[in-house]
């Protein structure tokens, strides 16, 4: 049977290539193989299901085995958020031509070329900022970048890390900043906000994020971006956009770069694959030469009144230190840039601060309700979506919340907890949880 | 009463030899020349708790300047866009070679949607179902590869191969020998070779082509030595030929104790054919939005996977699935390098990579590899009929084949890259090929098994179609496109720092205030 | 931006008129009778108005200054432009009496046309924003030269390709491309270009020389708008920066460092802090610069054997980097300094040459020989190659 995906397995039309060619058969372009690394036998796979009702039904008996968070109540965040996604959203992204495009030309592929235009204008809005990448891989690769791009600018190689991140960032900061960058943490302070004691010129910057790890709003960027700037360094913001209609941006403060995840911006959690990052600067030419991402600009067509998009400053190598810290641009998340576009343009201004504010309140109520059954660690910082519990056990407490249907948070250690509150989480949502705290502990 | 008077003949005439295509040409403003105030796209629910007040240190001062519109005409100004694209299920794709532009089937996309709402870090015993589709994807993997482990954190491609560099260099240092600090790859190897051993600390030797198109062993063999942390490839390379020598690559570079990792980006042409582990290799990284067909989605989401020999298992990324006594864990590897990626991988698309190998099994895979390959040496035969152009290094090739226009360009004065644009007025892509230019003018093709005859048919006609127009008219080639969503660009404005505009705030701030 | 930057042009009607004759240059009086006799017909013109044809069709109004005749303005009315005409200052003496031929476009063609014709030309010129000229290797030594009496006054330069000899990076790749980059050009936005010719005798008699004569400012090029896959790594080439400033990374104290000519060696010297010379062979050590622009007896009382760094750039197309332009670095200075040869090409360089050697010719062959084999090649910061290094009189014998 000739396969559905294979319209030239069909014998007939094999023949009829082949002969064109002149070959005997398939066998003859593979004669740069050697016979020693030729595969004697057939690869040993599952037998297939090629009708695709068989695979589907192969497919939805193991995906069954999940019970998502829709089935659930669920408070897990730290790095994956349960925002929710409109509609529009995975309208646009499920588009044929845009799912399965990839990287033609500004002319047959305008409508990639702009929608992508338009996320990095949405977000230089958000941001404040007039340069924003196209999309990184995620979160942990826009930090990561940020910092070696702050290295470069400053020609240092030291840099000042916020211990208030989640464990997993830390560890791809690492390792993608070895071997050439030192890292030093700056401990976080009882109130929850990062405390940097001081600072000297061998720093090319300062890694702050907001909200923080544990949901807590450094309020102290001002002040950080100040001593940055006094010892010839930049300061570095890792910020959660979808924060941003009611928190102030990075630049607002004095931040030189901004950086984070797009995922809490109308893309599912998906199990940890709807993740893409983002990098903004100021347009300051010298800070722009180190982007390693593309940058989408607006340029003129022979035609008046028509926009025309291309890569912007495409050639950045004749720019000194560049090569010192190489970094690569290649298929990322680009997908999730348009799609967190349409995100923005469905909220607008109005809704970016709706959101920020129902967040904000649900998070305190939460803070509030479960203050009654446990300690809630830094009570009097601001927090923005997350905030961490102490408990007797963690594994007990959740495995007895999950028994009663709720995935209560986030384990940071035996002992804590982080909780994750936004607003797809109703009042009613949050006191059934408060209840069930109460009810096990 | 009919009284219009007849202007057209039934039967239809029979289609011209070339499609009358246009793309979509909507003349779109852009999304905040729509805005008008007051307007929205979706609601919010209010806090339904007592507001939180913020001190001013942290309180944004003013509002964003986000479009305000209605619903319809979001998603109205965005299908627009879309329709200005073209993505594989619209074109016959076969023109940007090396990215094994394939089919995605649709059915896959729904079981993509399956993990939508699921949380990464829920607890494994709520995720049996997804744990067992990396556990089994991994299993398969290994098996195409011959590799003993396999990771599929990385998020793409690239992320692999830097994945892969990170655990070479835990590996030398595991052992005490940090002082390899060379990598070698090749200039047809992809870049992110290279560019990923910098990133890590590496100095890169970059073998060049010989005179038969195939990297220089007697150069292999002065550049490894003590200093060879490991030989990083590609094979067959991104000119489409296989380097039948492979073998004595791998092993020159083990006698001088380093790893050789292989780049299977371009595996679509030798899957069941030949197994990274077989040659010795060992580490490899696959391409899943490549070789395994997940959609390439305008340049990502993508996933890349990681195989290692036993050997090199304890440095893979984590955490890694596990299968014990029934059940899937979340497992860390003894001296994993940690984390390359948030969380366990791209899912939704290790799932799509899964059902896509279970629709074929190994007979299938075999099946895509022989038609790909069939595929791509009957488009040369027709590719190369077409006066001026060219295959360098004769006619050997397994998946792909990077051509020449070199003859056309130095008769007409049109470049390669203008005959591609030329093309795209028919519906196709094509793309060049990686700088620097060490085929002169040139075209990658990578026909996959997913296209018909009559579609490689139909996109050497356009080829030979716009070569002969670069002869009879090259002034026209040169100014296209013509049927294009927007007309030919002038993009000079995108190199002075004075009038570039990567945001729509820049372009307003340096153009329209 | 003010106004249209103004475009000089200048046509060497004789440039290329050897090839068609199977002359291989057409410098000097001699070859040119020899090729018009031989029934060659000039085509610089013709390549001249093509480029200005493909300047005028992206740039309408283009600003256009030429001298009068088939130097300039036949190229121009050619191509259905209109421009200024300046007259360069009547020759000291006059031509040679050369037949007069027909040109292309019913031009008349003044076959007698210098090198200084060209000079003065240039010089005539010296006001534009950007100035053209047509011709090959020979022609754009001459418009080097006149270049530096102008000095600081000197325009920036394109060469539209029309001579047999085009193997200086001055020049576009084809005629309709030195009209788009004219078109595209905005003032102040340069980049460096050697100058190199081959030594015609010699290659008329079958050993290709070239040799570096000096560099020129040309139009920075933005690269071609394709070719810019997502997927594809976004790490373009390395610059000459770049692998200088990896040459002075491993620079190492007390080990002097023998500089050839060439604009990637001087760039080292830049990299470095001192003032090493385009053309003359340079010594530094620990930082400071021992000797400059040194003869050949001179270098050879400066090396220390096994002490010693010889460091080449290769020069033109060929791979040539011994015995080229640098005849001071001679057999016995290489027996001398007992050591590997460090050779610096970008890679575009090393993939111009399509596979073949890089050469050597110090004038010794058994030397050659001995230096043959694979040497490295460095090519960008923490980048380098191994590349094959051939003795010249062995690639020439097959």
């Amino acid at each position: 049977m000739t396969h559905p995906y294979i319209p030239n397995a069909e014998p007939g039309v094999r023949a009829e290539m082949l002969a064109a060619i002149g070959a005997a058969s398939v066998e003859e372009f593979y004669a740069d193989i050697p016979a020693g690394l030729r595969l004697d036998r057939p690869l040993d796979l599952p037998a297939p299901f090629v009708a695709e009702q068989d695979l589907v039904r192969h497919m939805e008996g193991l995906l069954g085995r999940d019970t998502g968070t829709d089935r659930a109540l669920s408070f897990l965040g730290h790095g994956c958020y349960p925002h929710y996604v409109p509609a529009v959203c995975d309208e646009v992204n499920s588009r044929s031509e845009f799912l399965t495009a990839y990287a033609g030309e500004p002319y047959e592929d305008h409508g990639r070329f702009q929608a992508l235009f338009e996320y990095v204008s949405m977000m230089g809005e958000l941001l404040d900022m007039d340069v924003v990448n196209v999309p990184t891989y995620d979160g942990f690769q826009a930090a990561g970048t940020a910092l070696r791009m702050a290295c470069r600018h400053t020609g240092r190689s030291r840099v000042l890390v916020s211990a208030a991140i989640s464990a997993d960032k830390l560890s791809k900061l690492r390792d993608y900043l070895a071997p050439d960058i030192e890292l030093t943490l700056a401990p976080v302070g009882a109130d929850g906000e990062v405390v940097v004691r001081g600072l000297d010129d061998s720093y090319a910057a300062i890694y702050l994020e907001t909200p923080n790890v544990y949901g807590v709003v450094e309020t102290r960027g001002r002040e950080l971006a100040g001593l940055a700037h006094a010892h010839g360094a930049l300061l570095v913001v890792g910020a959660d956009p979808i924060s941003l209609g009611v928190l102030a941006p990075p630049a607002s403060y004095g931040a030189d770069i901004a950086c984070g995840d797009i995922q809490s911006l109308g893309i599912h959690q998906n199990y940890g694959g709807g993740h893409a990052g983002y990098i903004a600067t100021h347009d300051h030419e010298p800070l722009v030469a180190e982007f390693p991402s593309r940058l989408f600009g607006i340029a003129p067509t022979k035609v008046s009144g028509e926009y025309g998009f291309g890569d912007v400053f495409y050639d950045r190598t004749s720019f000194a230190h560049r090569e010192d810290g190489k970094e690569w641009v290649g298929t990322a998340a680009a997908l999730w840039g348009i799609t967190a576009g349409v995100y923005l343009a469905l909220m607008g201004p109005q809704g970016m601060r709706e959101v920020g504010e129902t967040i904000l309140a649900r998070t305190r109520y939460a803070m509030d309700a479960l203050a009654g059954s446990v300690t809630v660690l830094h009570p009097g910082a601001i927090h923005f979506r997350e905030f961490a519990i102490e408990v007797p056990s963690s594994e007990a407490l959740l495995g007895a919340l999950r028994e009663r249907g709720i995935y209560g948070g986030v384990p940071l250690d035996g002992h804590t907890v982080l909780v994750c509150v936004t607003e797809r989480h109703s009042i009613a949502d949050i006191d059934r949880l408060a209840a069930a705290v109460q009810e096990t502990l | 009463m009919n009284t219009a008077e007849s202007f057209a003949k039934l039967p239809v005439a029979p289609k011209p030899p070339l499609r009358r295509f246009h793309q979509a040409r909507w003349d779109e403003p852009i999304i905040f020349e729509l805005s008008a105030p007051g307007r929205r796209g979706v609601a919010v629910p209010g806090p339904g708790a007592a507001p939180v007040e913020l001190p001013a240190s942290v309180r944004r001062a003013e509002p964003p300047k986000l479009p305000e519109m209605a619903q319809l005409h979001v998603l109205r100004h965005y299908l627009r866009l879309s329709q200005e694209n073209l993505g594989v299920d619209l074109n016959i794709d076969v023109g940007q070679g090396t990215c094994t532009m394939k089919y995605s089937p649709k059915v896959n996309d729904r079981f993509a949607g399956a993990v939508a709402e699921l949380h990464p870090l829920q607890h494994e015993d709520t995720v049996q179902g997804v744990l067992e589709i990396y556990w089994r994807l991994e299993r398969m993997l290994a098996e195409i590869s011959g590799m003993a482990r396999v990771s599929l954190q990385p998020g793409s491609g690239s992320a692999a191969i830097y994945a892969n560099i990170a655990m070479i260099r835990a590996y030398h240092a595991a052992r005490g020998e940090g002082h390899r600090d060379q990598v070698i790859t090749t200039m047809f190897s992809h870049p992110s070779n290279a560019a990923c051993a910098k990133t890590a600390g590496y100095e890169v030797i970059t073998l060049m082509p010989d005179a038969e198109g195939l990297p220089d062993i007697e150069a292999l063999r002065a550049a490894a030595g003590p200093r060879t942390a490991a030989l990083m490839i590609t094979n067959p390379e991104d000119t489409g030929i296989f380097n039948p020598r492979i073998q004595e690559f791998v092993d020159l570079v083990h006698e001088a104790g380093g790893l050789a990792c292989y780049d299977q980006a371009n595996a679509n042409g030798i899957l069941g054919i030949t197994r990274a582990r077989d040659a010795g290799f060992d580490l490899c990284h696959f391409n899943l939005h490549k070789t395994f067909s997940t959609p390439h989605a305008c340049g990502g989401p993508a996933a890349g996977a990681c195989g290692v020999s036993e050997e090199l298992a304890p440095f893979l990324p984590g955490p890694v699935v596990g299968f014990d006594d029934g059940t899937y864990r979340l497992e860390t590897p003894a001296a994993s390098i940690g984390k390359v990626r948030p969380f366990l991988g791209v899912t939704p698309n290790i799932v799509r990579a899964y059902a896509w190998i279970m629709a074929l099994g190994g007979e299938g895979l075999r099946q895509v590899a022989e038609t790909a390959v069939l595929n791509n040496n009957y488009l040369m035969h027709r590719i190369l009929a077409i006066p001026g152009a060219s295959a360098p290094w004769g006619r050997r090739r397994v998946e792909q084949v990077r051509y020449s226009w070199q003859e056309l360009t130095e008769e007409t004065g049109v470049h390669s890259e203008e005959i591609g644009v030329r093309a795209a007025d028919f519906g196709v892509h094509y793309w060049t090929s990686h700088h620097p230019y060490v085929v002169p003018e040139p075209f990658t093709l990578e026909p996959t098994e997913s296209y018909s005859k009559e579609d490689l048919d139909e996109y050497a006609d356009i080829l030979a179609h716009v070569a002969s127009e670069a002869r009879s008219d090259p002034a026209f080639v040169k100014e296209a496109p013509y049927n294009q969503s927007v007309h030919k660009i002038d993009m000079t404005s995108l190199d002075d720092p004075g009038e570039w505009a990567p945001t729509w705030r820049a372009y307003v701030r340096k153009h329209l205030s | 931006m003010t106004g249209e930057p103004a475009i000089g042009l200048v046509v060497n009607p004789v440039a290329g008129l050897g090839g068609a004759a199977g002359l291989k240059g057409s410098d000097g009086a001699a070859a040119q009778r020899a090729a018009l006799a031989l029934g060659a017909v000039p085509r610089a013109g013709e390549r001249a108005a093509r480029a200005v044809r493909a300047l005028l069709s992206r740039r309408p109004g283009a600003r256009l200054v030429t001298v009068p005749g088939p130097m300039g303005e036949d190229a121009v009315h050619a191509a259905g432009g209109t421009c200024a005409v300046i007259h360069p200052p009547a020759p000291p003496r006059p031509a040679p009496g050369l037949a007069e031929a027909d040109g292309p476009m019913g031009a008349r063609l003044v076959a007698g046309t210098t090198a200084q014709d060209t000079r003065r030309a240039v010089v005539a010129l010296a006001g534009v924003d950007l100035l053209l000229f047509a011709g090959g290797d020979g022609t754009a030594r001459d418009v080097l030269d006149a270049l530096r009496e102008l000095g600081g006054q000197a325009p920036p330069v394109l060469g539209v390709p029309a001579g047999v000899k085009v193997y200086s990076g001055c020049f576009a790749v084809s005629p309709a491309t030195a009209g788009l980059v004219a078109a595209a050009f905005r003032p102040g936005r340069t980049g460096e270009a050697e100058v190199v010719d081959l030594d015609e005798d010699g290659y008329r008699r079958g050993l290709v020389g070239p040799r570096l004569y000096g560099t020129v400012r040309v139009p920075e090029a933005r690269a071609a708008f394709s070719g810019r896959k997502t997927g594809s790594s976004g790490t373009p080439p390395a610059t000459v920066e770049a692998v200088a400033r990896e040459v002075v990374s491993r620079m190492r104290p007390g080990v002097r460092y023998v500089l050839g000519p060439g604009a990637t060696t001087r760039a080292v010297g830049r990299e470095h802090g001192v003032a090493t010379t385009l053309l003359g062979v340079d010594v530094v050590e620990d930082g400071r610069l021992i000797a400059a622009d040194v003869p050949e007896a001179a270098l050879f009382d400066l090396v220390r054997p096994g002490k010693t760094v010889v460091v080449l750039s290769v020069i033109g197309g060929q791979g040539f980097v011994l015995g080229r332009g640098n005849q001071q670095i001679s057999p016995r200075v290489l027996r001398a300094a007992r050591a590997p040869l460090l050779v610096l090409a970008t890679q575009r360089k090393l993939a111009a040459l399509r596979g073949r050697p890089l050469l050597a010719d110090s004038g010794d062959e058994d030397l050659d020989r001995r230096l043959s084999g694979h040497v490295q090649v460095i090519t960008g910061h923490r980048e380098s190659t191994i590349y094959r290094l051939r003795a010249a009189s062995e690639e020439y014998d097959g």
